[in-house]
């Protein structure tokens, strides 16, 4: 179950804005992905996912090996919180295991209506997601975006225990999560050259 | 599957096809006058209309809450093809508006008056044509799944497409009721259905992984 990326372009409406990115993420191990905003983090995770081509390079992981948490949280609002985490364990194949309630403290709130929920505890329900799909690598963007100090800790060791039990995590965050002997990739020197500024020096 | 159609539902738009329909059968009479011969000329044609509207309106929910709320993101990334969401998601819009306005057609047609032996083709020629009218609907859908205010946009590219199970349906309806052979025209719907069940939802299916880029 080894993620690597390979001399990857992602693009974004159009416009390259990230090239050449490459990394190996093990089983076990995790990745912080930083940089300001709008230097394509959110666009390499998507791209990694398989929901938008690459321009150039390659990733290559094992088939359906892939969770993605994205900003949205695909929760529905007329669903409780346990029907949201079954219907996305059946479209996975799987039966609910309410031992995935627990972690991230949903257990209270299972037979709650999800529209009614604040922000923080629809996030929880998105982020419970990844339990019931049984996905070894997971692509966590901004994940702890309106969860509390303590949801934050709960999630952290989610993400800990999910590293010990061999799986591993792409975390694009601002927001130290304390995941210890994460390894930390800036993205920074990755940015692609505005294609814009080529031409003028081609031609000005 | 059925999660997905469960879903849909609780998404709402459940009673507004219907109640649509049930304004255009009622107000078309008040409008045209009482005119019995009238209205049994034109009711074919209007309870066609109707139906096809009523499916029009509640289209551009198909896709866009799923894009809003990352649903589709996730699903595009699920291990089921989209070609099966995308056929679920039609299943689950003919259920909650063609089937019931199946079923709610010839009380209405009763408003009309539309003659006597036109209800078992109406029955027939919406049961069999508006299957159509959903699943060419969800690949306009999700051909403006990404664009804002899509609805516009959605209605002029499903409405061309909607027009020939429009003259076929509303034909195989009034020859039926005029007594003459309907079974032309009711095949011809038929096959506009089958085509379009079968190669509809691969078109959507590309069309939607296209609009997530």
């Amino acid at each position: 179950m080894v993620l690597t990326v390979t001399d990857l372009s992602c693009t974004r409406g159009g416009i390259p804005v990230l090239e050449g990115v490459g990394f190996t993420l093990a089983p076990g191990s995790a990745l912080m992905l930083t940089g300001p905003n709008g230097i394509g983090k959110t666009t390499l995770l998507r791209t990694l996912a398989g929901l938008q081509p690459p321009l150039r390079g390659s990733v290559s992981a094992p088939p359906d090996s892939l969770a993605y948490a994205g900003h949205a949280d695909g929760v529905k609002s007329a669903l409780t919180v346990r029907e949201n985490l079954a219907f996305w364990a059946a479209v996975h194949g799987r039966r609910l295991d309410e031992a995935a309630l627990g972690p991230l403290r949903l257990a209270p709130l299972a037979d709650r209506l999800a529209g009614e929920l604040s922000a923080g505890q629809r996030r929880r329900l998105g982020l419970a997601r990844l339990l019931v799909a049984g996905r070894r690598i997971w692509l966590l963007d901004e994940p702890t975006v309106s969860l509390d100090a303590a949801s934050v800790g709960d999630f952290a060791a989610l993400v800990t225990a999910h590293l010990a039990a061999g799986g591993s995590a792409l975390v694009a965050s601002h927001v130290a999560m304390g995941l210890a002997g994460a390894a930390v990739l800036d993205l920074l020197p990755f940015r692609a050259r505005a294609p814009v500024e080529d031409f003028e020096v081609a031609f000005g | 599957m059925r999660d997905l159609a469960l879903a849909v539902r609780a998404g709402g738009g459940f009673g507004l096809g219907i109640a649509f329909f049930l304004l255009v059968a009622v107000l078309v009479p008040l409008g045209v006058g009482p005119d019995a011969r009238l209205l049994a000329a034109i009711a074919p044609g209007i309870l066609w209309v109707g139906a096809l509207l009523a499916c029009l309106l509640t289209l551009d929910r198909l896709f866009a809450l799923d894009h809003e709320d990352g649903s589709l993101d996730l699903l595009a990334t699920a291990p089921i093809p989209m070609e099966g969401v995308v056929a679920a998601k039609a299943l689950a819009h003919w259920l909650v508006t063609g089937l019931p306005l199946t079923i709610a057609a010839p009380a209405l047609a009763l408003l009309l008056n539309l003659p006597g032996p036109g209800y078992g083709w109406l029955l027939a020629a919406l049961a069999v044509g508006t299957p159509a009218l959903s699943v060419i609907g969800a690949f306009g859908a999700a051909l403006t799944v990404g664009v804002r205010r899509g609805g516009l946009l959605l209605g002029l590219l499903v409405l061309p497409m909607y027009v020939p199970t429009l003259v076929f349906g509303a034909s195989a309806v009034a020859r039926g009721a005029a007594g003459l052979a309907a079974a032309t025209p009711l095949l011809l719907l038929a096959g506009i259905t089958a085509g379009a069940v079968a190669l509809l939802p691969f078109a959507a299916a590309a069309a939607i992984r296209a609009n997530l880029r």
